[in-house]
């Protein structure tokens, strides 16, 4: 009785270890709960919105298509954990994700092991891609171009010459916040003060800083999310300071907006990875589209995810036609990856030798005053190759 | 560099007391249940953190409704005094409560057991607020009448009503429990069942009573700190109490678990060097040592002040517990 127990559980587990024949599903990671809900949200809902689209072209060639979301709470630990789960599901061929930089590193190493292909729609840290992982492709741009087209526009647009850098300590914000500055003072610029805090409440000693900092700063810098950043800009209005503020793509989101006040935030300059709907005129209609079906707007990050998934879409469809119909393996996916040239909604998608994006558009953007964010005005749009890339 | 110091310092010092009345106020909670059960109950950081979110939720719904916006101060006051000092009963009801019926010995077990409510707490917020607005950071409604601003000493110190209000609150808080604690009934029958359970019972006090009552006004105390908090920090979360209520238990072990002018002393102390130390940190080492260094150097001291005197800083004055 023990052995045929025994047979069926290893039949059962050498089922699951070859996977289903006819279906091939695609993972999201980002955080679905947690601060950073919000902009996780999106990374799943405009992936799912690809995968939906792309059924009936799947089912044609014999595949059901499937998405599986995972919330990785953006925390490194339970990325990593959920990245194991996601590579013992042989009929998982392409991840989506994750939000967050620190998360993305290590459940990327994760997924090499197996050859699995992450397109990331919004990591920005310069070692996402820098570690030459076969496996691990972005289409939105980095933080050592980020940070500097920031520094630019303040130096040369601006006039700034003298700014108040803060950032969070974590792999992003410090990141971006070192890239401004480097840049800034190699243009002649100088940052008053280059400090850390962890805080998320009582922002008050830093706003004292800024109040006795000399020369006066004419510029902050906050290299941050929102959640943090909201709350510091609303202390530090109501404190009378009237500096202005720069951050990076962690301020895009209209949760920023709420947690400064309407009036605080009006006229905050912050660059984003992943531009705004109304800079996408082909999103338009997927735009659309998301809003009937999920009741809510789409945001730059969702833009991002749908095309990433697309990414990956494109990938298998040219895989399984490269294999004569049958399923493709992990690493066959993460080949044809590399090969994608694609029109996305966000522009030409295409990979170097890292897998970056080769022409990755960056975004300088200014808070309305309406608070709407959809209203948010796009000062410039730059298109740069990543740092380094042949 | 000494200019840069003295130009902020009146406001240094000024801030240093309004986090110093939070961490105070919140400090009593600790002391108050530690002196009559000796018990260091962690679920006092999540009883603040409701308070906050109450006060967020007055001010939400009420505001429109409420047009004065110091009436609408006194309803979060009172509505997340209460609240908190509620679930505070509560969690001694159903927590605390069993284990000292079952005659626990063990100290470590209502420890535990305080971790672990402090985390049913936590995650029983989150999922309300998530289920009501889908919100994971509650923001304070800015209401007028609270935020309005002035400065002394020609633009030297800011301050904000809401702040003042936040200092009068706190010393009113502290001197009725004071009087509370020294000159009424239930004060003295607080005392006798910190110094001795059994004998208390034996002299016509009800323990179990006593102790919900120490709950509830530990709680309610914490509750209305939690509300202050938001006003003044605008931006609460249901992680919230963490960092605070930690500081505060700080500051009641450095001001002499079990005594109440120690936990407002140790509070006030503890404000100060924060902030001092947040504010100063890169100027006095140039940068080299951001404001994220302050609480390893408030602490520091905190270790070297304990090292000298480990009862507290007024552990020893004041003999009686509570």
């Amino acid at each position: 009785m023990r052995k045929v127990g025994l047979l069926v559980a290893g039949a059962a587990a050498l089922g699951m270890a070859l996977g289903q024949a006819n279906v091939i599903k695609i993972a999201t990671q980002s955080p679905l709960s947690g601060p950073q809900a919000a902009l996780g949200e999106q990374i799943k809902l405009g992936a799912e919105l690809a995968v939906e689209e792309a059924k009936p072209r799947f089912k044609a060639l014999g595949f059901d298509l499937v998405l599986v979301p995972y919330d990785d709470q953006a925390n490194p630990d339970v990325g990593v954990a959920n990245a194991n789960r996601i590579i013992n599901d042989p009929d998982i061929l392409g991840v989506v994700g994750h939000l967050n930089s620190g998360v993305a590193i290590p459940s990327s190493e994760v997924y090499a092991r197996v050859g699995l292909v992450m397109v990331s729609p919004a990591n920005t840290n310069p070692r996402v891609t820098d570690r030459r992982l076969p496996n691990v492709n972005r289409i939105c741009g980095r933080d050592d171009v980020q940070g500097p087209v920031g520094a630019e526009y303040a130096f040369n647009n601006l006039k700034v010459r003298n700014v108040f850098v803060i950032h969070d300590k974590t792999a992003y914000g410090q990141g971006l916040a070192e890239e401004f500055r480097k840049r800034f003072e190699a243009l002649g610029g100088k940052a008053v003060a280059f400090v850390g805090t962890e805080e998320q409440s009582n922002f008050v000693p830093i706003i004292n800083q800024i109040r006795g900092a000399r020369p006066v700063p004419q510029l902050i810098y906050f290299g941050g999310i929102y959640s943090q950043v909201g709350p510091f800009l609303k202390q530090l209005r109501e404190r009378g300071v009237r500096i202005r503020l720069m951050g990076g793509d962690g301020l895009d989101s209209s949760e920023f907006v709420r947690l400064a006040g309407k009036d605080n935030a009006a006229g905050t300059f912050y660059t984003t990875v992943a531009g705004p709907v109304s800079a996408f005129p082909k999103a338009k209609a997927v735009a659309q589209k998301f809003k009937q079906k999920y009741g809510k707007d789409i945001e730059g990050f969702g833009i991002y995810a749908y095309d990433s998934a697309n990414v990956i879409l494109t990938a298998l469809e040219n895989a399984i036609k490269a294999a004569g119909g049958k399923k493709p393996t992990r690493e066959q996916v993460a080949q044809e990856v590399r090969k994608v040239k694609m029109e996305g909604l966000t522009g030409p998608i295409e990979f170097d030798d890292k897998g970056d994006n080769k022409k990755a558009k960056y975004f300088v953007m200014q808070v309305a005053s309406t608070g709407n964010w959809a209203d948010n005005r796009l000062i410039r749009v730059i298109e740069m190759a990543a740092p380094g890339a042949k | 560099m000494l200019d840069q110091i003295l130009t902020l310092l009146p406001q240094v010092i000024f801030d240093g007391f309004v986090l110093g009345f939070v961490y105070a106020m919140v400090a009593l909670g600790y002391t108050m249940v530690y002196g009559v059960l000796e018990l260091i109950n962690f679920a006092h950081s999540e009883i603040f953190m409701i308070g906050a979110v109450v006060g967020v939720e007055v001010f939400r719904y009420l505001a429109p409704s409420v047009g004065n916006g110091l009436l609408l101060l006194l309803l979060a006051l009172v509505l997340g005094g209460v609240i908190a000092g509620l679930t505070a009963i509560l969690v001694e009801r159903f927590a605390y409560r069993p284990l000292r019926k079952r005659g626990t010995t063990n100290r470590l077990v209502p420890l535990i057991t305080a971790i672990g409510v402090s985390f049913i707490l936590q995650d029983l917020v989150r999922l309300i607020e998530g289920l009501w607005h889908n919100e994971f950071y509650l923001r304070m409604r800015t209401v007028e009448g609270l935020e309005s601003s002035f400065s002394l000493f020609g633009d030297k110190v800011f301050i904000q009503t809401k702040t003042l209000i936040l200092i009068g609150v706190s010393i009113l808080m502290l001197v009725g429990l004071s009087y509370l604690v020294n000159r009424t009934k239930l004060g003295v029958a607080i005392r006798a069942v910190a110094q001795d359970l059994q004998t208390a019972s034996l002299m016509g006090i009800d323990p179990d009573r006593i102790i919900s009552r120490t709950f509830l006004i530990g709680g309610s105390l914490g509750g209305v700190a939690g509300v202050l908090f938001a006003l003044q920090y605008t931006t609460v979360n249901p992680y919230v109490g963490f960092l605070p209520g930690i500081k505060a238990f700080t500051a009641a072990v450095l001001g002499g678990i079990g005594n109440i002018p120690g936990a407002m002393l140790g509070g006030l102390v503890l404000g100060q060097l924060e902030n001092f130390f947040g504010t100063y940190l890169p100027i006095l080492t140039n940068g080299n040592f951001g404001t994220e260094y302050k609480d390893v150097v408030a602490f520091l001291i905190l270790i070297l002040i304990l090292l000298f005197r480990p009862q507290g800083l007024l552990g020893q004055i004041v003999r009686e517990k509570v």
